[in-house]
């Protein structure tokens, strides 16, 4: 086996949860009985529809079956052992804990994630890190749970689903932020999520093409509405990771809020500075999938257009197939400062590894 | 009337502005729907829309010089429009989007609505003024009765596009909106889609209801982005080959990076529509044009002309004010000057005279 690469960090890997069998030793007494009597199955809603060639990559379930990268052996032997050997690897568990409309049942199933993530994940390998699942529907309860893993070994951000009820910058989610500040994690937004209102503002569409390639209009909404709602003046610290959603998209977004903010700033006179200066400070995105051009000078192009060198995070996204790695050859056009920073050294400062 | 300003050096004489709000109050439409609907009118109708109630930087969201000196609100009045726009500029042709009227509530007080203010488009602001064109309000969410007010205005060039408000109640690929789109395709007229409106069913981000018209304003794009997903995704190109869409007040510099993002997935997605037959882009490059107010301003000129070679859409752009909204791009200044003088010529009026069919 290869030696693990300082110079490469992988900060989105998927931790897949095989069925809700896993959990039972991590519910309490209660849900492992509605479990066993009722037949609940927990989040059940994927946001990836399972066949779909992007879905997973070839080889990436366990031989004796079960979904894409539902265990650790997967990941070590696909992810941290293979090229580039990544040195830490950040895994987001995205179970759909937000589909579950029962309070007590989100937060036994998103407390009982964090368990197995610990016992079954982190435990058992030295390179992982995770996220911490919450029941984000739930703001109060979702404080709570970051306030049980804070100080867990491993857990290294708070993780949402990106579609959501409302944007997170509202008033009702300002406790989540506050705690996520006060222990010094980020918070990360990652693709997907099934809130049950539609990802678009006129309603649904018909082709999981449609949601996919429109999901980056509800990064949108979130980071204008963090930004909007001054979650960045109230936690000077606070850092926010746009997980699996492109960078691409931000630049013209911020060419068209830094003007909207001279021209309505009275409305919001706690953000002083232009929204792209927020941004730079406070955002960081992954670089999985890659929706730039596919000409490198294009590509080269787009993340000058960002503004800052200290924005994007190397990702794998396993065991999805969206055909882009660290070997692209798109990556080859880069300076070696900003390469370097991009593979390792931006996620090296904000996970503090 | 004053003397038009020169235009700044090597523009071209004249200018078409593609996105004029002219505004036709309830009184004034009403004077145009028969007695039944002037009685409902009053009883049930203009009821406000939810997504409305935000302080929006200035009254009616308007110039602060644009409230006519004779009364009543910016845009109402045609003498004061002609003084603070077309004859401030050399303005050979405006495009008139009004935005109000359509209500989606009850669809045949809709259709009234839209044939009353058409009527009145036509008496009060046309017949007039010949620099003046007008889009066509339908009550778009019929498409039956939408085809009704198409194929009555279809053979008056002086309608020069179908008019739909970008906040609808389904995404615009969808099925129920095709009948339309045959009915604008047979006239030869282009789909326009602005900014804004109210159909009923959906707050205005895809993540719930924001808390400031600043969110609602900047974040008003992700319509245009869902429709412009929608209509590629849908086939509505291949069904409706000779279709034209424009979008109004939906700015530029996000399609790009839409685009790319769109190419790589479907390449991979293929066999989920197999209804396409090109890449996406492919279709919003010989589908679309795109009106260019409120521009987006990149930090510096270098990265605008950078944007525009990205978009790659030169023929498709055009100039628009916005009058007599607050966010107004002046004609002298909102185009960086590092903008060369024969794509400006594209911008300012060449673009508009061919899609509209002006000359």
């Amino acid at each position: 086996m290869d030696a693990p690469n300082p110079t490469v960090i992988d900060c989105d890997v998927h931790a897949v949860l095989p069925s809700i069998g896993a959990l039972l030793p991590f519910l309490p007494a209660y849900w492992r009985e509605q479990v066993e009597q009722t037949g609940f199955k927990g989040p059940v809603d994927t946001w990836y529809p399972p066949g779909l060639p992007t879905s997973a990559r070839p080889g990436s379930a366990p031989a004796g079956g079960g979904p894409a990268a539902s265990t650790v052996e997967l990941i070590q032997r696909d992810v941290l052992g293979e090229a580039p050997h990544p040195a830490f690897a950040i895994l987001n568990c995205d179970c759909a804990v937000e589909t579950l409309h029962n309070p007590d049942a989100a937060s036994a199933v998103a407390g009982a994630l964090n368990e197995w993530i610990s016992a079954a994940w982190l435990s058992r390998d030295k390179r992982l890190r995770a996220s911490i699942v919450v029941p984000s529907q739930f703001p109060e309860l979702a404080v709570r749970e970051i306030e049980r893993r804070a100080r867990e070994p491993g857990f290294v951000q708070v993780l949402l689903p990106v579609r959501s009820e409302a944007p997170y910058g509202s008033l009702n989610f300002r406790p989540v932020f506050a705690a996520a500040a006060r222990h010094g994690l980020p918070v990360a937004l990652h693709f997907g999520g099934v809130p049950g209102n539609p990802p678009t503002p006129v309603g649904w569409p018909s082709f999981y093409l449609e949601e996919y390639a429109g999901m980056t209009g509800v990064f949108q909404t979130h980071l204008i509405s963090i930004i909007a709602g001054g979650v960045f003046d109230e936690h000077p610290q606070l850092r926010l990771v746009l997980a699996e959603g492109g960078f691409a998209w931000l630049p013209a977004m911020l060419w068209r809020f830094d003007k909207n903010w001279k021209g309505l700033r009275r409305e919001i006179p706690w953000v002083r500075r232009p929204p792209s200066e927020y941004v730079w400070e406070h955002v960081r995105l992954t670089t999985a999938p890659l929706d730039a051009p596919e000409d490198p000078a294009q590509l080269r192009s787009a993340i000058a257009q960002l503004g800052s060198e200290d924005m994007l995070l190397y990702a794998s996204d396993y065991p999805h197939a969206h055909g882009d790695s660290a070997s692209d050859p798109v990556w080859e056009g880069l300076s070696g400062a900003l390469k370097a920073k991009i593979m390792s050294g931006n996620a090296r400062a904000l996970y503090r590894l | 009337m004053k003397t038009p300003k020169k235009p700044p050096a090597g523009d071209p004489a004249t200018l078409v502005d593609c996105d004029i709000h002219n505004h036709l109050t309830q009184e004034a439409v009403a004077r145009y729907l028969p007695k039944k609907w002037q009685d409902y009118d009053r009883q049930f109708g203009r009821r406000s829309s939810p997504g409305d109630f935000y302080p929006k930087a200035t009254p009616m969201a308007s110039r602060t010089d644009a409230w006519p000196p004779g009364g009543g609100p910016p845009g109402s009045d045609l003498a004061f429009l002609r003084t603070q726009l077309l004859d401030a500029w050399p303005i050979e042709i405006g495009v008139l989007n009004t935005l109000i009227t359509i209500k989606n509530q009850y669809r045949d007080y809709d259709a009234a609505l839209a044939t009353a203010a058409n009527a009145c488009q036509i008496a009060e602001w046309l017949a007039p003024e010949p620099r003046l064109r007008a889009s066509l309000l339908v009550p778009f969410e019929d498409a039956a009765l939408a085809v009704d007010e198409i194929r009555r205005h279809g053979g008056d060039r002086r309608f020069v596009q179908v008019l739909i408000p970008s906040r609808t109640s389904e995404p615009l690929g969808q099925r129920k909106y095709w009948p339309l789109y045959a009915a604008a395709s047979e006239h030869g007229l282009p789909i326009g889609i602005h900014f804004g409106g109210w159909s009923g069913g959906h707050p205005i981000s895809g993540a719930g209801w924001p808390a400031y018209y600043l969110e609602y304003h900047t974040g008003m794009i992700q319509t245009f982005q869902a429709h412009l997903i929608s209509l590629v995704c849908e086939g509505v190109f291949e069904e409706f080959p000779d279709l034209k869409v424009v979008f109004i007040e939906g700015g530029l510099a996000w399609i790009a990076p839409l685009l790319w993002r769109l190419d790589r997935s479907w390449r991979q997605l293929k066999a989920e529509n197999p209804r396409l037959r090109k890449a996406p882009s492919e279709y919003v490059r010989s589908h679309f044009w795109l009106t260019t107010q409120p521009v987006e301003e990149p930090p510096g000129p270098g990265q605008f002309l950078e944007m525009l070679s990205q978009l790659g859409m030169d023929d498709r752009l055009l100039f628009s004010t916005d009058y007599p909204h607050w966010d107004f791009d002046n004609p002298d200044s909102a185009l960086p000057s590092a903008v060369p003088a024969a794509l400006r010529q594209k911008m300012r009026r060449d673009n508009a005279r061919a899609l509209y069919r002006l000359n």
